[in-house]
């Protein structure tokens, strides 16, 4: 390395690192506000942009794991206050700024607890929708936790007498800005659970504000005596688009106190339409159930056998006829069956008579001493008396002569 | 009806007993007990939806005691 007397001459590495060094030295820990421009995020979760103002810009980057701190998104234009630390990148002889924490500029700091608190409450669990209470149907006492002088007590009240709504209502007036609005706001919620516990519903609120008017129910003191509330709450703060930590844990949120009004009285006319419905359905029904057991009964009623009882005997005088006739006939049938058997029978019988066969020239003979029929002339010994039936009478004899039986060829 | 039921248990009773009504099947005595039960429900919950409560009152804190003061201010509204 060539060294003249009274001069240094550096290498650009060396020159480079010197710089760096300094930098590094000179600004380790800085607040910059500047606006974002030239915004690239990188696959790698790097963030590189540049922060400007009028015709001054410097390169800055948010290395991946410092970006998980940063609460919100870097935009284009957006105005921003970064921390962080100046180094140098001695390749290409650029410095840039480390970021390791930003917040907006302006409302920044509030946003950032605003944040930080929503995150907090909502991991220990006020906003879960399970532990919220019930707003009850029917809301006859209402508490109102507001300003005495604000447009939101005015709004809400309004809208209740333009509704007619019967409604029993205790205001307990408080601060809703500065300092001890939180405490006051706090205290009024504790002091109507405690004090008047047959409230319905509270109404917590205000009207319209900027962000720093609305604070307070921004304030964890406020979030928590909402979660410990026993009485159901509606929060109600400011316009539509403003959303509050009171707003999460409220039971429900009513976009501006005016809805918040609307949504107890509104409920209320839909609850008498509901029971008139329902009167309705049970006087129809019941009609119904009359009216058919009504027809039911005159069908009965009209019926020939109650009209005129007699008929039942009548009908059942001619079941009885038609047995008798029945019954009737058929004894004759079974007689006139028996008769045609007997008949019959008897026809037969005539056909096997001996005196039939008698009749047609044949005699029979039998022994006189034993009366049994002779049927073979080798029972016979000459002398032997007999005696010989005929169709008519028959007469006495003795066997003169046997004359043996034809042997059969 | 017992006096210390919500408006709330009677609604819902009155929603059963009308369900089950038009779902059929009950005797018609059990039937007409219903009905009663269910005008009686009625008549019920709309006295409470009438109920006059028009009272205002305002907390005022005076040496450290929080008392209720007749709101007065609702006229403008």
């Amino acid at each position: 390395m060539p060294q003249s007397e009274g001069r240094k001459i550096y290498s650009v590495s060396e020159l480079n690192r010197e710089i760096k060094a300094v930098l590094e030295d000179t600004y380790p820990d800085i607040w910059v506000e500047a606006e974002i421009s030239g915004l690239k995020t990188y696959s790698s979760g790097h963030t590189y942009f540049f922060l400007k103002d009028g015709d001054s810009q410097i390169s800055a980057v948010i290395f991946r794991g410092a970006g998980d701190t940063i609460k919100f998104s870097f935009e284009e234009g957006l105005k921003v206050i970064v921390r962080g630390r100046v180094t140098a990148y001695p390749k290409r002889g650029d410095y840039q700024i480390i970021v390791k924490y930003a917040e907006p500029a302006g409302i920044g700091a509030l946003q950032l607890a605003f944040e930080q608190l929503k995150a907090r409450l909502h991991s220990e669990g006020l906003f879960d929708e399970a532990r919220k209470r019930k707003i009850p149907l029917l809301v006859q006492r209402l508490g109102i936790v507001t300003s005495p002088d604000g447009a939101a007590l005015s709004d809400i009240l309004t809208v209740i007498n333009r509704r007619f709504a019967n409604v029993e209502i205790t205001i307990y007036p408080v601060r809703v800005q500065g300092e001890e609005a939180k405490h006051e706001i706090a205290a009024a919620i504790e002091y109507l659970n405690s004090n008047y516990p047959g409230l319905d519903v509270l109404l917590v609120g205000r009207g319209g504000g900027s962000y720093q008017d609305l604070w307070a129910f921004n304030e964890e003191v406020v979030a928590r005596a909402i979660y410990r509330s026993k009485i159901p709450v509606i929060s109600c703060v400011g316009h539509e688009v403003d959303f509050t930590i009171a707003d999460f844990v409220a039971d429900l949120r009513a976009p501006t106190p005016s809805a918040a009004a609307e949504l107890v009285v509104r409920n209320k006319s839909e609850l008498a339409g509901t029971l008139e419905t329902l009167r309705g359905r049970l006087a129809v029904n019941i009609e119904n159930r009359l009216a058919a057991l009504k027809s039911a009964l005159g069908n009965l009623a009209g019926s020939r056998v109650l009209e005129k009882p007699e008929a039942i005997f009548e009908i059942k005088m001619q079941d009885l006829d038609g047995l008798s006739r029945a019954l009737q006939g058929s004894v004759e049938g079974i007689l006139s069956a028996a008769e045609r058997t007997f008949a019959h029978c008897s026809e037969k019988l005539s056909l096997v008579s001996p005196l039939n066969v008698l009749s047609r020239g044949y005699a029979i003979c039998s022994r006189a001493d034993s009366g049994s029929i002779v049927k073979d002339s080798a029972g016979l010994r000459p002398g032997d008396p007999v005696n010989i039936k005929l169709f008519r009478g028959g007469f006495k004899g003795a066997v003169k002569e046997i004359i043996p039986a034809e042997e059969p060829q | 009806m017992k006096k210390n039921v919500s408006f709330e248990t009677a609604l819902k009773r009155l929603e059963e007993i009308v369900d089950e009504m038009e779902n059929g099947g009950a005797e018609l005595e059990r039937s007409l007990a219903m009905y009663e039960e269910g005008i009686k429900l009625v008549n019920f919950c709309t006295a409470k939806l009438e109920e006059a409560k028009n009272k205002v009152e305002m907390l005022t804190k005076s040496g450290g005691v929080v008392k209720p003061e007749p709101y007065k201010d609702r006229s403008r509204a």
